[in-house]
């Protein structure tokens, strides 16, 4: 009983960090209708500036939310430089652009920083006074730490009015310009915001997983599968689809396949919601006339 | 009275697609014109053109501010209030969100508030279903809605296209009633492109007519109501 509470709590843990990516992965979705195959890939790279800028000397947080501004910064730099150009063009463009930037990331990653793994700090230390023997110090405070971005998240969306305005955007843009929405800035705030979701997701895994350029490619497969579970365009459906699939692969993975055929839970994931219910548990079926 | 809006040599085209061909027409400070015609004559081409949503060439000047070549969104920000046809609602958000999105580009928070009220009392049906996710508010309340998001704006011209699409004809004769106080009231300019003529000329004080992307007929309501081989040949009425 002990070792499946401390298997579903870890569950949860690594849950979260998929529900992150899941909802990076849907944001970007919402706005654009494709999918961010580099996005693991940024948020392995806004790890990799976290770790330098904990070389230089700064402390855990301060290079924490530095990170994540940097990331946002990127993200939206991203958007505006490399994807506003093809915004007209057809999906297999874009997809290459995609697929373009995770070879860059990756490879950069390595040139700067070595194929070395290194390790990553956590800053939940392990005697801390919230760590049992069922959950360790860094899964607790890797759940908190997602759930409270998810909150802050939830709360900007719906709460203010840029918020409001960016969901506007992402549902119906010639309206949204109508009301004097600028619609293309929209777009590169929904990719900052991505990309310092990833950071968090990157930096709360690393200690976990070790730091490497291939760090974060068998978590964003795990972050398709959580989108896809919960329906690839809500948000709400990426959080709950990550936490579950978080369990569904610890639980399955300790107790019925082992641990070499963990990653293969998320591919099988994937093509069986694709076939069986593409929408996904909360997503909305798209009708098309043709 | 000047001339709020004055349009002269307008090309307006969808991609490679030429639709209006050298179009003039014009609005007073305060007064509401509308623009008649068939389907496919180009008259919701015409909205769309002034809002730069499409390729356009020529001239558009709003009180003396030429528009071509602007992007839609300042298009907005001097006063351009544009209701969509099929009414363009967010209809994933609330009636009440909706509301604030029609005001986005102002900085004055009292005066959204309260002119947030003000609509809820024009329309009293909008304030009952304040909360409610605007897709499941019947047609007649959707374009209520899409009137008030508009007004919300507190703009200088507002643009609509086919408000009485369909709807009841009950409905219909409301909303044109509500958008003459508008007129009157508020003092609002009004561009009105209808399929249903008479209901237009009703309201409007003067009217041009399109054929397929030209200008053929214009003049005021009146003269064009008693002109019977206008009617004949092009109203239907």
């Amino acid at each position: 009983m002990e070792a499946f509470i401390q298997q579903l709590v870890a569950g949860l843990a690594t849950g979260g960090i998929y529900a992150a990516l899941a909802l990076a992965l849907v944001m970007i979705y919402q706005s654009t209708h494709l999918i961010n195959f580099a996005q693991g890939e940024m948020a392995m790279f806004s790890t990799y500036i976290g770790w330098q800028l904990l070389q230089y000397g700064l402390s855990y947080w301060t290079a924490f939310l530095l990170a994540i501004l940097i990331s946002f910064i990127g993200g939206m730099v991203i958007q505006r430089t490399i994807l506003r150009p093809v915004e007209r063009a057809p999906i297999l463009t874009n997809v290459i652009v995609f697929i373009g930037l995770l070879v860059i990331f990756n490879s950069v990653a390595g040139w700067i920083w070595e194929h070395t793994v290194k390790a990553f700090p956590s800053p939940f230390p392990s005697d801390a006074w919230y760590a049992t023997s069922y959950f360790s110090a860094h899964n607790i405070g890797s759940v908190a730490v997602t759930l409270l971005m998810l909150l802050a998240l939830f709360a900007f969306f719906r709460l203010t009015p840029m918020g409001l305005a960016m969901r506007a955007a992402a549902q119906n843009p010639d309206s949204a310009r109508l009301v004097g929405i600028r619609v293309s800035w929209m777009l590169a705030l929904g990719w900052g915001l991505a990309a310092a979701i990833g950071a968090v997701a990157g930096m709360m895994i690393a200690p976990v997983v070790f730091l490497d350029p291939n760090m974060m490619a068998g978590i964003l497969l795990y972050g398709f599968a959580a989108a896809l579970l919960g329906g690839i365009d809500n948000p709400l459906g990426a959080v709950v689809g990550g936490f579950i699939v978080g369990v569904v692969e610890n639980l399955l993975g300790a107790y019925v396949i082992g641990t070499e055929l963990k990653l293969t839970v998320a591919l099988v994931l994937i093509v069986g919601i694709l076939m069986v219910k593409p929408a996904g548990l909360f997503g909305k079926h798209l009708v098309t006339r043709v | 009275m000047s001339r709020l809006l004055e349009v002269r040599n307008l090309d307006a085209s969808y991609g490679s697609t030429k639709v209006l061909f050298d179009i003039a027409f014009g609005l007073e400070e305060g007064g509401i014109t509308a623009i008649l015609g068939a389907n496919g004559a180009g008259k919701t081409t015409t909205l769309r053109a002034l809002c730069q949503i499409c390729r356009t060439s020529g001239s558009i000047q709003l009180g003396g501010k030429e528009l071509v070549g602007m992007a839609t969104e300042d298009v907005v920000r001097l006063g351009v209030a544009h209701v969509p046809d099929g009414r363009g609602t967010f209809t994933g958000v609330s009636v009440e969100e909706n509301l604030r999105l029609g005001a986005y580009a102002r900085r004055d928070k009292r005066g959204v508030a309260e002119d947030i009220e003000r609509m809820y009392e024009r329309f009293p049906r909008l304030r009952e279903r304040r909360n409610q996710q605007a897709g499941t508010l019947s047609g007649g309340e959707q374009q209520m809605l899409a009137i008030s998001r508009a007004l919300m704006l507190r703009p200088r011209l507002l643009l609509l296209d086919e408000p009485s699409f369909g709807l009841a004809p009950l409905i219909v004769a409301e909303i044109f009633e509500i958008m003459r106080r508008i007129n009157t009231e508020d003092k609002v300019s009004m561009l009105l492109v209808e399929q249903n003529a008479s209901l237009a000329l009703d309201l409007a004080d003067n009217a041009y007519l399109l054929e397929t992307g030209k200008v053929v007929v214009s003049g005021t309501s009146e003269q064009i109501k008693n002109d019977e081989t206008v009617r004949k040949a092009y109203l239907g009425f």
